[in-house]
């Protein structure tokens, strides 16, 4: 039962007031997009053992959604942010890095 | 208005804690740029309340104005005078990019008192009702049970719970069942 | 025989009888026995029948470790099986029954299966019952769930409560010994707000019995001190009868409080289920003694030691006149001293070391006690109970030396600690060579949302079996936890504790050293499974090398017991089996609950009327005096139909039907969601999320929307309204308005962050009201308040305004085919309105109808419904909605997803409508189309389906659509649906709008 806290409210919140949605920083390819550029989008995920980005709603909270960074074997929570971004942010990515030195680092 | 009624109808329960219906009242969602001057003076005007801090609730004269998330507020003033606070909101911000929507309706409202207070809400949210998590004056979005609401403390013993109109009814009984007399877990009660 | 002795018992109240039925015997015990001392004090030996053998079974543990003493407790509705005579405290009128035992505990019909035992080996089921195949299903399964599972479910609804309970806390301590204690006392002192919970009715563990002095005084002493000082501490919460559970992710536990077990008629909840979030959880759960494996282990009257000295020291009760003890360590000893000092007799200490000279069996010679070291027991003696014992060399294989009469045999293997809550979240052990444990590992632990270890274990569970070191290790953790969570531990004075030291227990797995096949086959390992050292050894012979596979082969340890007694045991013998060491077998996977929570903690308060919350609309309580039908929609209730005067629901939905098409009907429409969105950017916004084009929609005026998914299936569909240059009304189906709601913020917050856009989901503002027939504006008109014309409100307009003095806002738009207003007003009026309307509409023969008049009245008129036309893998184009898709848009979700190859394949079936040749033949819902063509499998071609069908009463014929194989090129074939009675119905291709395809009735 993980806890979150919320960039958004800055709540802690149980995982029963959180809604999980996959991976994050997925780019979409809509209208005129390549057949492999759409099979990425709609159907390629990461599914690493270690640092993932994740995104999730806090849906009985403030109702916003944020993105997590997270280590799906120890369930380690680096840090979370708003969802307002294309990419995680650089301090973010140094404290992972510097956790986790064998971690490739964020890609896209 | 005569022939409005609230969702909850007047409905009362007295147990560990008091529950009531607050009866109509004015609500508005607003949201828009909550650090723009415009809109604090709106809503200065409105409940006479200053703009609130995250997760704050503040209370003035004629309303009281609650911060829902980083770009919406719930500002309650009496039922009568939703419709003009929605359209005195919508002048006021006329230039900017903003929603002003009268919710008075889809909401219930109940009144809680009592020294179990605590104790009754955290059989159903995780959320940490400490006091010192959840201090006087600051608003919950959480679940309860199975649903969502919004709750807070205006002293340690009175409190204001928002839902879904639709779920009211669900709310109350829940709320009743949770408040049977004797059956307070006395973690909260027994701290203060 | 066991017997209530004169003195002792720290836990009675000799002033108070409590009388209670067993096995339909009244007996009586005291205020503060447990079922289980009072069954013992009774001289009620035979408590049980085990599972699979039906063996004879006695009381072996006094805790909730117990395998064998489950019983059915309670009567009626209150009745509950599989409940631990040894955590059952006994109360006035507790009615308790045995288990697995039939017509009687004495005599039971299944121990024949005891005579088989030879014959039900390891993986006994996989090996017997595989051939031949038909067997099982007609044979074998019904043989063996008769006689499979123990205890019988409840036949009655539970009428106690339950519920749940939100706790956060810095520091949760589980265990309430003296570890449990100082851990609680240093981290209370340190200002840590503390949760400390036990899981019996009492404080203090093993050390009050043990007769450890702290401070130079019994250890009681201290214990009640300590529990004075924690209750003064506000910061500090204390719970006894409450069990930790269970250890989660990220300081999440369950902890099981049994509020009114003992005392079943206080009016509160039964079980309080915590779900306790803590910065740090410390685990003081103390240590399981684990059996001895020898011959007869499992005859009545052999139990372990330590558990005999609870009954003597606890409850007053002995476990016979001349008890055995059989060891391979010290401490067992303090049994035996005990027993003589209560004036029993101990006829010989069996050891199976090769010396003893410890303080422990020092003091036991002196008092008389003959110690013979290098022993074992070759057999136990005795059926129904024990008799004797024999005796012989631990080094041999089991030649009898000589036999010593005995009523009790006390056995200890040495002591396992509770690792089970560190271990339920990842946390790793280590094994202890020395001390024959395996013991958590602190370098491993459960780790947190920060990465850090989250979970202590102190105490004897963390491996410290003398009281000083579980004393030093205690307040130690109880610190670091307080530190861990922000707080300043104080200099605290670590009392003295003393208790009597021991020397090295000796890994002893099977009694004796050598023991004969014969001898393992009346050894048993895990008592409520019947799993014995022979299965082990032949699971290893035959193979199995996981002790996860092995415990499944042959049910080592998956009894409800959890293997609390077997665990170690088991994987020892496996390991020698294997010649492999100890901890490279490991142990099997420890998982949540400690021990089994009642079903009814576990749903908390969600049955009955809080089961589920149910969505209201303004109008339920109406609905319900009026006759409504409810059926679910969504999470609302909908009336199916209002049912007068005792018609039948299918005679009233014709009516309804009849009624609004001729007359005027009226319609709670006020489930469906309202979304309103707005913004600079609304407009560009909603060209994205519908399929078709908003942005150029008029103020004033309604669009029928779609919304698809990025796969390119519908997902919801919509009248859309223009409130103002830059306000949407979204309209979205009874089930879609969270859904949508969601949808829409979700592209806004996560892709489209640059768009001026802002949405409010108003569903509950409003209750929406359809007056629909032909006399739908003479209602209105009657009502007044505002121009409902045709020309000052044309169809798929809408108007804000007043009718009746309310607030109103009517759409002219219709899913019905008729002339049609639904119309929105605040919803705390909502009731008002429709009293008006039925008021004003009864002249016009106005009439309430419910979903099913609605869904006929739309099919009738060939309207798709989201979720009976689509099921996730429809998209527009198969429905004939591809008007709805715009061509000119640059994109719109779904849109790329739309042009992929078997989107676009001409051979998707495709949206018709059926008529029945036989008029009266209602073609079942989803039935197939075939074409009389069998494919390779041998399963009939299908070539469609049906997606909604229905009886129609305008056109007195019985009309379908349906997704059919180049459908719209084949109108008027007829195609076959069989059905699953085997008839076959016949029905024609036809357009799906069967009524009024020019649409005068709605446009006037």
């Amino acid at each position: 039962m993980l806890i979150l806290t919320c960039p958004n409210c800055g709540i802690a919140a149980d995982e029963t007031e959180l809604h999980a949605d996959g991976q994050a920083h997925i780019t979409r390819h809509g209208a005129g997009a390549s057949d492999d550029d759409l099979e990425t989008y709609l159907f390629m995920r990461n599914n690493p053992k270690g640092v993932h980005f994740e995104r999730w709603r806090h849906v009985y909270g403030c109702g916003k959604w944020f993105h997590a960074a997270r280590c799906t074997m120890t369930l380690e929570v680096f840090g979370t942010y708003p969802a307002q971004t294309l990419e995680p942010p650089k301090e973010l990515v140094a404290k992972i890095k510097k956790k986790r030195p064998d971690w490739e680092g964020f890609v896209k | 208005m005569s022939n409005a009624v609230t969702a909850l109808n007047g409905a009362k329960y007295s147990g560990l804690i008091d529950i009531a219906d607050a009866g109509l009242m004015g609500m508005i969602t607003l949201r828009g740029d909550l650090a723009s001057a415009a809109m604090a003076k709106v809503v200065k005007s409105i409940t006479g309340a200053k703009m609130p801090k995250p997760r704050g609730v503040e209370t003035a004269g004629k309303g009281s104005v609650a911060w829902m998330s980083p770009d919406e507020l719930l500002i309650m003033v009496d039922y009568p005078a939703a419709d003009a606070a929605e359209a005195k909101i919508t002048d006021a911000l006329s230039g900017q990019h903003h929603l002003a929507v009268n919710v008075s309706d889809a909401r219930a409202v109940f009144d809680l008192t009592g020294d179990h207070l605590r104790d009754v809400l955290a059989k159903g949210s995780p959320t940490n009702l400490n006091p010192d998590a959840l201090p006087i004056g600051e608003v919950r979005r959480t679940r309860l049970g199975q649903l969502a609401v919004a709750f807070w403390f205006t002293d340690e013993s009175a409190a204001k719970l928002v839902c879904f109109r639709s779920v009211g009814d669900h709310v109350f009984k829940w709320l009743a069942n949770a408040a049977q007399n004797g059956s307070s877990p006395n973690f909260h009660s027994d701290m203060r | 025989m066991s017997t209530r002795i004169q003195t002792g018992g720290r836990h009675l109240d000799r002033s108070k009888q409590v009388h209670f039925n067993w096995a339909g015997k009244q007996l009586t015990g005291y205020g503060g026995d447990t079922l289980a001392s009072a069954l013992l004090a009774n001289g009620e030996l035979l408590v049980g029948r085990s599972f699979k053998y039906h063996r004879a079974r006695g009381l072996i543990a006094s805790g909730a470790e117990e395998p064998n003493a489950l019983v059915g407790l309670g009567t009626g509705a209150k009745f509950e099986p599989n409940q631990r005579a040894t955590t059952t405290e006994l109360f006035d009128g507790l009615v308790a029954k045995p288990q697995n035992a039939w017509p009687s505990l004495a005599f039971d019909v299944g121990a024949i299966n005891k005579m088989m035992s030879r014959f039900f080996p390891a993986g006994f089921y996989y090996k017997t019952f595989i051939h031949p195949r038909f067997a099982w299903k007609h044979v074998f399964e019904p043989i063996i769930r008769k006689a499979a599972g123990l205890g019988a479910a409840p036949t009655e609804k539970d009428v106690d409560r339950y519920e749940y309970f939100y706790a956060h806390v810095d520091v949760l301590i589980i265990g309430g010994g003296i570890a449990g204690l100082a851990s609680a006392l240093a981290a209370g002192q340190a200002g840590a707000s503390v949760l400390l919970v036990e899981q019996t009715a009492h404080f203090g563990g093993r050390a009050v019995v043990d007769g450890v002095d702290v401070d130079d005084e019994e250890a009681e002493i201290w214990v009640e001190q300590t529990l004075a000082a924690l209750r003064e501490m506000p910061n500090v919460t204390i719970r006894n009868r409450t069990m930790g559970a269970g250890v989660y992710d990220h300081g999440y536990a369950t902890v099981y409080e049994r509020i009114t077990d003992h005392a079943p008629n206080m009016d509160t909840p039964r079980h309080r289920l915590w779900r306790v979030r803590a910065g740090r959880i410390i685990t003081a759960t103390g240590a399981i003694e684990r059996p001895l494996s020898f011959a007869g282990n499992d005859i009545p009257g052999v139990m372990l030691a330590g558990a005999v000295r609870d009954y003597l020291v606890n409850y007053g009760t002995s476990l016979g006149d001349r008890v055995v003890i059989a060891t391979n360590n010290d401490d067992a000893y303090r049994s035996a001293i005990a027993l003589v000092e209560a004036g029993l007799d101990v006829p010989a200490i069996i050891d199976a070391r090769t010396t003893a000279d410890g303080e422990l069996p020092t003091l036991a010679r002196e008092i008389g006690i003959r110690v013979e070291t290098g022993k074992a027991i070759s057999s136990v003696k005795g059926n129904k109970h024990v008799t004797g014992v024999g005796i012989c060399s631990q080094a041999g294989e089991g030649g009898e030396l000589e036999e010593i009469k005995c009523d009790g045999v006390a056995m200890s293997g040495g002591w396992s600690p509770v690792v089970h809550l560190w271990s339920h979240c990842g946390g790793k052990l280590n094994w202890d060579a020395d001390q024959c444990m395996f013991r958590p590992d602190p370098n491993r632990p459960p780790l947190g949302h920060d990465g850090a270890g989250f979970v202590h274990v102190t105490g004897t569970a963390n491996g410290y079996l003398d009281a000083a070191g579980v004393m030093e290790d205690a307040i130690k953790i109880g610190k670091l936890a307080a530190k861990e969570t922000g707080h300043k531990p104080k200099a605290t004075k670590v009392p003295s504790v003393f208790s009597a030291p021991e020397n090295p227990i000796e890994p002893i797995w099977q009694m004796p050293q050598g023991m004969s096949r014969k001898l393992q086959m009346k050894t048993f390992l895990d008592y409520q499974n019947d799993v014995k050292v022979s299965d082990v050894r032949l699971a290893a012979q035959e193979g199995y090398q996981s002790v996860e596979h092995t415990k499944r082969y042959t049910t080592l340890g998956m009894a409800t017991d959890q293997g609390k007694l077997s665990n170690i045991n088991g994987l020892a013998i496996l390991a020698d089996s294997l010649n492999a060491e100890i901890p490279a077998v490991g142990t099997t996977t420890f998982r949540p609950p400690y021990q089994p929570i009642s079903m009814g903690a576990i749903a908390g308060d969600a049955r009955g009327e809080l089961f589920k919350p149910i969505r209201q609309s303004p109008m339920h309580h109406w609905i319900d005096n009026n006759g409504g039908f409810w059926e679910p929609v969504a999470d609302w209730r909908r009336p199916y139909c209002f049912q007068q005067n005792g018609e039948s629901v299918g005679d009233a939905v014709t009516r309804e039907i009849l009624n609004t098409r001729q007359n005027v009907g009226l319609l709670d429409a006020s489930t469906l969601g309202k979304i309103i969105v707005k913004g600079p950017d609304a407009g560009k916004f909603l060209d994205m999320m519908y399929t078709n084009m908003m942005s150029t929609l008029k103020v004033g005026r309604c669009r029928y929307g779609l919304m698809c998914t990025e796969n390119g299936f519908l997902s919801d569909d919509g009248v859309v309204a223009r409130i103002d240059e830059e306000t949407f009304l979204c309209h979205t189906t009874s089930g879609g308005s969270d859904r949508i709601h969601a949808w829409m913020e979700e592209w806004l917050q996560t892709e489209w962050w640059d768009m001026r856009v802002y949405t409010a989901n108003a569903t509950e503002q409003y209750a929406q009201i359809a007056i629909v027939g032909p006399n739908a504006r003479k209602v209105l008109e009657k009502i007044g308040g505002m121009d409902v014309s045709a020309d000052a409100l044309p169809f798929m307009a809408f108007k804000d305004g007043e009718l009746g003095g309310i607030k109103a806002r009517p759409y002219r738009i219709s899913f019905s085919g008729e002339l049609s207003y639904e119309i929105a007003v605040p919803a705390s009026q909502g009731q008002a309105f429709w009293d008006m309307c039925m008021e004003a509409g009864a002249e016009f023969g106005i009439q309430p109808y419910g979903t099913e008049c609605l869904h006929v009245m739309r099919a009738e008129k060939g309207f798709i419904m989201i979720g009976d036309e689509t099921d996730g893998t429809v998209i527009p184009q198969d429905l004939g909605l591809s008007w709805a898709v715009s061509k000119k848009k640059d994109d719109f979700l779904g849109k790329r997803a739309q042009q992929r190859s078997h989107m676009v394949d001409p051979k998707r079936w495709r949206l018709v409508g059926l008529k029945s040749v036989e008029p009266n033949d209602v073609i079942p819902d989803g039935a197939y189309a075939v074409d009389g063509t069998v494919r390779d499998n041998g399963v009939k071609h299908m070539i469609g389906r049906i997606t909604s069908s229905y009886f129609s009463p305008t056109l007195n014929h019985a009309i379908a659509m349906g997704l059919v194989e180049d459908g719209p090129e084949r109108m008027g074939d007829i195609i076959d649906f069989p059905t699953t009675d085997g008839r076959v119905i016949k029905a024609e291709i036809c357009d799906p709008v069967f009524l009024d395809p020019e649409g005068t009735r709605q446009n006037v």
